[in-house]
């Protein structure tokens, strides 16, 4: 039996130089989403392998890499991702936002603001903001080409009718660059407004559903709203019980069985810089 | 409490270690090798060989063994391993006419040149548990050698040289069935695993796409064809298992070079007949085709292609299975069992703002009940 021996960062150049292609189409025009001929990972489908593969594409020996699933370090899959690419590409991790050159994240934006230098990698589990509205993949192609997207301001206007509210909290629909309109990931809205004029490159890899697509540095991102019900980032009205911020997004934990609950920052390496612990990953 | 979130990495470490441990079982057992799973779970060999799309018996037999036996994980584990190999090119077509035939059958026919060969087939056992099998010794481990009306020759040159008539063949001599698309040998090959598959899929992709697709969810929307849910009066026409040369043309050398012979199982089923006014009426196929012997799964192959093939034949298309698009987007199991197992991973972020906005309107809501009882008090 032939050992298998795998490439830098586990894809072959060929794979490398098609997903490469589909990202500077992504660029290009911002908010489209391009299919691109998605490989099978030794991860499952649904754990981030759009966003591993999009990484793989773009890291070179000299990147420094972050990966967090929930805006944390710790949590299991970002373990898992940052362990792959540092056995499959030997490069330099850190759980430090400032210092990593890539960041792959799994439903959060880091609460520091990204630089010029860095590119944040999402990972995406349905890529078509329209999905959940209408299945058919044929129909949503035709209407981002149209622009037709009166069907999500009619179930937008629906929720406020229903509930008073939008009802949707996370995944909340974006207009890029003023054109097409793109699911920003299930990132709680209230990362939406970070993803506007963001001074990073933000690439975004599906990769069970075989598309990528981009938001280049300083593109302008709006969240879909009316005047009378403006967009709202929302998180809960507390402060961190560890580094008592109060402007961070919070992670509830519940502490006993009688309605015990302490909020934390959900993005814990932003939490420890404030609190100056150091710690390693 | 926070903790519960930290030391992700040595959970995860843990975790394989203890994997590891339960794979391998009770190490008074002696440890399975995998000429053992090649040779005496065979079917589980071709399944893995058929929906993990590589040929290769052995890291199948490898991937059954890591897997503990999850067939859909061995799957995935082949899947991953594939995928990093370099392509060359493709293949030229296999000949099945050339098959050199273990088991054939046609339920179309009740004899046929060539004849019916039931060959190694479950299809007449009474599905009785045979308690003999869980004694390992070793007169209960040798089956009775098979005796015919003619020799039969177990070899692997049995039957070699005698290739039999395809019944569609002998059906389209007739023009009683329509005829196979005719090939264009200069076409590119579309390939599924190296394009993002669009839509409308021509038939060969759906076929590719059918071919490593789940063999339980296409067996669940062959029968549902059966039900009536976009019914197509199918007979199996033949079902053939054997072995197929495999050859690659080299184009330094001009010709084909002949590269190996794989074995294949392949269904022709007859459907429902078609006529128009410019032509007359004639059955229509649905085809099957895999890796190895999944007999089952070529027979629902051939039973949903034939479903699929309901836009381009101009029949009505109301059911699951003549839906391309909800067919071929959730056949494939490596996809299926990631997205529905991902739900393991946590989503505390959305929860969390779903949990935010319930609350506050639940608070909207009490505060709006609370009002007219305080009105009346005053």
């Amino acid at each position: 039996m032939n050992a298998p021996a795998y490439n830098f960062a586990y894809l072959d150049e060929q794979t490398k130089r098609m997903i490469r292609r589909a990202i500077l189409k992504a660029i290009a025009i911002p908010g489209y989403q391009v299919p691109f001929a998605s490989r099978e990972m030794p991860m499952p489908y649904g754990w981030g392998t759009g966003g591993v593969q999009v990484t793989a594409s773009i890291l070179g020996p000299d990147d420094v890499l972050k990966v967090i699933d929930q805006g944390s370090d710790d949590t299991t899959n970002a373990v898992s991702i940052r362990k792959f690419f540092a056995k499959t590409a030997g490069v330099r991790t850190t759980t430090h936002t400032p210092e990593a050159s890539v960041i792959q994240t799994r439903h959060r934006m880091p609460e520091t603001p990204l630089t010029e230098d860095q590119i944040i990698v999402f990972q995406v589990p349905i890529p078509e903001p329209l999905r959940f509205l209408e299945p058919r993949e044929t129909e949503t192609r035709r209407m981002h080409a149209l622009a037709d997207y009166g069907l999500m301001h009619v179930k937008l206007y629906e929720d406020i009718a229903r509930h008073g509210h939008i009802a949707t909290t996370y995944a909340y629909p974006v207009k890029v660059d003023g054109r097409y309109v793109m699911d920003p990931s299930p990132t709680p809205k209230f990362d939406n407004p970070k993803m506007d004029d963001c001074a990073a490159l933000q690439l975004f890899g599906a990769g069970r559903e075989k598309r990528i697509y981009a938001i280049p540095p300083y593109t302008k991102v709006v969240s879909l709203d009316f005047e009378d019900h403006p967009f709202e980032a929302s998180r809960t009205p507390k402060s961190c019980a560890l580094c008592g911020a109060d402007d961070t997004y919070l992670d509830e934990v519940v502490t006993d069985d009688k309605g015990g609950r302490l909020f934390v920052c959900s993005d814990s390496d932003y939490c420890e810089q404030r609190r100056g612990t150091e710690t390693s990953a | 409490m926070y903790v519960a979130v930290k030391g992700g990495e040595r959970a995860i470490d843990n975790a394989h270690r203890l994997l590891a441990q339960k794979r391998r079982g009770d190490p008074a057992v002696p440890e399975l090798t995998l000429e053992q799973i090649s040779e005496q779970l065979a079917l589980s060999c071709d399944r893995v060989m058929a929906e993990g799309s590589l040929y290769d018996r052995e890291l199948a037999a490898l991937a059954v063994k890591q897997a503990r036996g999850d067939l859909v994980e061995a799957i995935f584990l082949v899947r991953a391993y594939r995928t990093t190999l370099p392509r060359f090119g493709s293949s030229e077509p296999i000949d099945t006419g050339a098959m050199e035939i273990r088991r054939r059958i046609s339920a179309a026919f009740k004899d046929l040149p060539g004849g019916q060969v039931l060959g190694p087939t479950f299809d007449y056992t009474h599905r009785l548990l045979d308690t003999g099998l869980g004694e390992s010794s070793p007169s209960a481990e040798t089956p009775p050698h098979p005796t015919s009306l003619r020799e039969v020759d177990l070899s692997p040159q049995a039957g070699r040289g005698e290739a039999m008539p395809r019944v569609t063949d002998i059906l389209g001599d007739d023009g009683l069935i329509e005829p196979c698309p005719p090939g264009d040998p200069d076409a590119p090959v579309a390939d599924l695993t190296r394009a993002p598959l669009a839509f409308p899929a021509g038939r060969e992709l759906r076929l590719q796409n059918l071919a490593r697709g789940d063999e339980g969810f296409l067996l669940a929307l062959g029968y549902s064809t059966q039900r009536g849910y976009g019914r197509t009066h199918p007979f199996a026409g033949e079902i053939r298992l054997g072995e197929v040369a495999v050859e690659f043309m080299a184009e330094e050398v001009g010709f084909a070079v002949p590269l190996g012979r794989i074995t294949v199982t392949e269904c022709q089923m007859i459907n429902q007949f078609r006529g128009s006014a410019t032509e007359p009426p004639q059955f229509t196929r649905g085809y099957g085709l895999t890796f190895g012997h999944c007999e089952r799964k070529a027979m629902a192959m051939s039973l949903v292609d034939r479903a699929l093939r309901a836009r381009d034949l101009g029949e009505e298309q109301r059911a699951p299975a003549q839906d391309e698009e909800f067919v071929l987007s959730h056949s494939d199991n490596v996809q299926a069992t990631g997205f529905v197992e991902h739900l393991k991973l946590p989503h505390y972020v959305d929860f969390q703002s779903e949990l935010v906005l319930i609350r506050r309107m639940r608070a909207e809501i009490a505060a709006a009940e609370a009002a007219p009882h305080r009105e009346a008090a005053e």
